[in-house]
């Protein structure tokens, strides 16, 4: 049965449900995915502040770059792309 | 092209206990309000609703009383990316919403603040949250159940954050506070003459329990491969390492000022927006309130926010003495709150000349010392010109190397091109801002 409660996302390509009022980031965290972005040598990154001001939780959300994460609520059939 | 204006009476920048507070007076008095944040839903950081968290007693009463007023435009995640005109700025507002300029009569910034994040190694690690950052994401809405978390840094909120944790399900293995026993313990005394923080403390307390709470010490290092795995704790010249799932550490809070700077607003000596008695700011019609005039807590900022309104309105009656009564003796918390919690020696001595110090642009607290003053160290390492406009990176280097650290010019934040072209006729001026925040020299 389909929990009408719950909020239908896909994340890089993987449908998921959350709660609503979920954040992106949180989202992201409750899906597994440890990497919301790369730096620019590379590295892996993930929220840090939580708050909306170090960029860290930047990710692609229905094809709009660098979207704040922690910022945003999760919309049904919202799309997310990580950089992991 | 979008170039919707709006005007207010009123306009509030954050819809914390300050901003909360002060449209609350505005919109009793019958004047248009429009009230701004960059979170989705009102409520700051205090009062942060998320899948699990109604909104506080506080926040609910004031959603009750005004979220139906006419008077009221509350409009959230949305942020101003720059000043556009006389009495008019620009926000930013979610995905495909278009950019609207704001208009307003008087403006009242509660900005807030944010945390200072002090770099060391393995802080870039995937794992690693600022303190409030940690409470935020779990209202936001991560599962922490189970999860091991070394709380560290500095300040009350270390034992708010490892509170929130522990009621979620975490194991808090440690809450690691650098300043030394003498200064805690003098603070808790002190804490008789605010007997509501007292009991506050007594239940952040018991819920901790005292054998993981240690004091003069600081995390000094993570490790891990693809996410943080332990934490060094080091106290008295002795380093131990604690396994843990998860990291939050923050060194205290910075007030949120580049908006009033860009408005041309005098900062004070602690980096605070200055404020006089009736909370103006030293630019015509602008008034500030809580934490972005300086760190006081939640009562401080509600009292100033109240009185930031009163002031704006140039109201006088009977809640104006009330309001600063609770100014006065929150004030003097505040104070205690400041020295009893000042960053010591270690707390600034964290970081290697390895570390990372600037997240956007990865450079390195070695590559930015060399450099005399922090505007040479931009021009010539990038550090502090990526996304975050040297937000965190910034904060770091004015407690590392004493430095003085001017605000992002506009856009405040990453804006989209569509905004940018929004500005109407000052977006020539903005681009050239934009051009040359960006250009390497």
């Amino acid at each position: 049965m389909v929990d009408t409660t719950l909020i239908g996302i896909l994340i890089d390509g993987a449908g998921f449900q959350v709660l609503p009022f979920t954040t992106v980031a949180a989202a992201i965290a409750l899906h597994g995915n440890r990497v919301s972005r790369r730096s620019v040598t590379g590295q892996a990154r993930n929220v840090l502040c939580g708050m909306g001001v170090c960029q860290e939780c930047g990710v692609t959300i229905d094809g709009h770059a660098h979207v704040l994460g922690c910022q945003t609520l999760c919309c049904e059939g919202m799309l997310i792309e990580t950089a992991s | 092209m979008t170039n919707a204006r709006y005007n207010y009476d009123v306009v509030v920048i954050g819809a914390g206990p300050a901003g909360l507070h002060a449209a609350a007076v505005a919109l009793r008095h019958g004047v248009r309000v429009a009230l701004i944040d960059d979170n989705p839903r009102p409520g700051g950081q205090i009062w942060r609703q998320g899948p699990a968290f109604d909104a506080a007693k506080p926040l609910k009463s004031w959603l009750d009383e005004h979220a139906q007023r006419g008077n009221l435009t509350l409009i959230g995640g949305a942020r101003v990316v720059a000043v556009t005109g006389d009495r008019r700025f620009l926000i930013e507002r979610e995905l495909d919403a278009p950019p609207i300029q704001i208009q307003y009569e008087r403006l009242i910034l509660a900005t807030g603040a944010r945390e200072k994040l002090l770099p060391f190694d393995g802080w870039t690690l995937p794992g690693v949250t600022g303190a409030g950052g940690l409470q935020a994401l779990i209202k936001g809405g991560i599962d922490v159940r189970g999860e091991r978390i070394v709380v560290a840094g500095s300040g009350p909120l270390l034992l708010a954050s490892a509170a929130t944790a522990i009621e979620r399900g975490a194991n808090v293995v440690g809450v690691i506070e650098q300043a030394p026993l003498a200064r805690v313990l003098r603070f808790g005394a002190s804490l008789v003459a605010t007997p509501d923080k007292l009991m506050q403390a007594a239940k952040l307390m018991r819920t901790l329990t005292f054998a993981r709470y240690r004091v003069d010490a600081v995390v000094s290092a993570a490790q891990g491969s693809a996410q943080v795995e332990s934490v060094t704790v080091r106290a008295g010249g002795r380093e131990q390492q604690i396994l843990c799932d998860r990291l939050a550490i923050g060194y205290g809070l910075v007030p949120n000022v580049t908006l009033a700077q860009a408005l041309g607003c005098k900062v004070d000596a602690q980096r605070g927006i200055a404020v006089d008695d009736l909370q103006r700011t030293s630019v015509a019609a602008v008034f500030a309130a809580g934490e972005c005039t300086g760190i006081g807590g939640m009562e401080l900022a509600s009292a100033e926010g109240a009185l930031a309104a009163y002031a704006a309105l140039d109201i006088d009656d009977a809640g104006v003495s009330a309001e600063r009564h609770a100014r006065t003796r929150w004030r003097r918390f505040a104070a205690r709150l400041d020295a009893a919690f000042e960053l010591g020696d270690a707390a600034r001595a964290l970081a290697s000349k390895d570390t990372i110090l600037c997240r956007c642009e990865d450079v390195t607290v070695g590559a930015v010392a060399i450099h005399a003053n922090w505007r040479d160290a931009k021009l010539h390492t990038r550090c502090g010109m990526g996304a975050c406009q040297g937000r965190v990176c910034g904060a770091a280097a004015a407690t590392l190397f004493d430095w003085d650290v001017p605000p992002p010019r506009p856009p405040f934040s990453p804006a989209r091109i569509e905004t940018l072209m929004a500005t109407g006729d000052d977006g020539e001026t903005l681009q050239r801002h934009f051009d040359e925040s960006e250009a390497p020299l």
